[in-house]
């Protein structure tokens, strides 16, 4: 066997672990005669004990918090996410609290405008908000101090705050019944507890929404 | 500790950020070790180190939970290292002399310290010449060095780690092997 190449080559499949049995007692036959081998390969494994007994080094102190402190800075929505998760009855308070001084208490009472959520093609006549037969109106729609009429249709939510639907005349005479129509929740909102609670919920919506 | 780990990194993955800090904690000597030999001192080590953990954080996304994380960590660690090392100027990398005396300086400073007894410093010293081996060697034999043999990773984690195929992680260990096998063979 060749002492440089061969020789070498099987001591380091022995030390990777990869060498076949066959070349194993290949290379033990040749180590018996050969000093020079034997030399070779006691230098590697000492080698591999020298890099094995070398001690291991700490992170300075302070390390975790120096990353911690580069991170960029967690989303908002997270955080808030987080914390209104773990105090939900906290949450719930602080919220309502900040609706008695925002004014929406006195909004409810003070406020009895007519309101009516942005939305084109709808006739107003007085206090009622009219969805005409033709009109389709895309979104939600919010009608606030009025009542509503619907002729055409509704592909949204409708919420009535202090009003009400006033039924389709022709609707209600049993003529053309599939005229007009909501595809979508409708709500009344006719208390103060309701109103509070719609504004309540639009507000959560916005948080958890941005 | 996989578990543990595999865990944390979930949590990660879904927004929480402290759960990043157990992780950080739990591999930061690892990598700052790392770093350090590969680099050779203690300032860029951390520099870098802290580097890896902030890509890690933000490239969570793509870090697939079938594989092993600190397989990925080392990698985002080595490739950094790599980069730096690359980035030297020319006169800084030949410069032996700067890496000499900051391991000299760790050493001497510990010895100083008036704690250790003869045999002790005597390990020191050891130690320190083969730290300054190690860092000699060309960094593509010196990461595959370390990493089996002061990180004790597989032959096949070492290909994952440096995304290069097995059999050039086997010659790259056998070159270095050689290579330290010569300069240590006085000691
Ligand atoms: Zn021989």
């Amino acid at each position: 066997m060749e002492c440089n190449h061969e020789a070498s080559s099987l001591m380091h499949k022995y030390l990777d672990g990869d060498i076949s049995n066959e070349e194993e007692k290949k290379l033990r036959l040749h180590l018996e005669d050969c000093e020079a081998c034997q030399k070779h390969f006691r230098e590697l494994k000492r080698t591999i004990t020298l890099l094995q007994s070398t001690e291991h080094i700490e992170a300075p102190a302070n390390f975790t918090a120096n990353v911690m402190n580069r991170l960029p800075t967690e989303k908002k929505r997270m955080k808030y996410g987080r914390w209104f998760k773990a105090h939900p009855i906290i949450t719930a308070a602080a919220l309502f609290l900040i609706f008695m001084m925002s004014g929406v208490f006195s909004a409810w009472n003070q406020d009895s405008e007519l309101v009516v959520s942005k939305q084109d093609n709808l006739v107003i006549e007085g206090d009622t908000v009219i969805v005409p037969e033709d009109v389709t109106v895309e979104g939600d729609l919010v009608v606030k101090n009025g009542n509503l009429v619907i002729k055409g249709t509704i592909n949204g939510n409708v919420t009535l705050i202090n009003g009400k639907l006033i039924e389709n005349p022709i609707e209600s005479e049993g003529l053309m019944a599939s005229a007009g129509g909501v595809n979508g929740e409708l709500k009344h909102v006719d208390q103060i507890f309701e109103w509070v609670w719609y504004n309540l919920k639009n507000l959560f919506r916005s948080i958890f929404a941005f | 500790m996989e578990q543990f780990i595999r865990e944390k990194i979930k949590k990660v993955k879904k927004g929480d950020q402290s759960a990043f800090e157990d992780v950080v904690s739990f591999f930061q000597s690892k990598i700052y070790q790392h770093c350090y030999r590969m680099l050779g001192n203690a300032h860029e080590a951390e520099d870098i180190a802290q580097e890896a953990f902030i890509r890690a954080y933000v490239n969570i996304h793509s870090f697939d939970e079938k594989r092993k994380f600190s397989t990925w960590l080392y990698r985002i660690a080595t490739n950094l290292t790599i980069d730096r090392i690359r980035k030297r100027k020319p006169d800084y990398y030949l410069d032996a002399e700067i890496k000499g005396t900051e391991g000299l300086n760790m050493y001497s400073q510990m010895a100083d310290e008036g704690r250790l007894p003869g045999e002790e410093v005597e390990s020191m010293e050891l130690q320190r010449y083969i730290h300054q081996e190690i860092s000699e060697l060309p960094p593509k034999y010196r990461s595959v060095i370390m990493l089996r043999y002061l990180e004790e990773f597989s032959l096949q984690e070492i290909s994952d780690i440096l995304d290069i195929p097995l059999g050039t992680v086997k010659t790259r260990i056998h070159r270095g092997r050689e290579a330290l096998r010569k300069r240590l063979r006085h000691v």
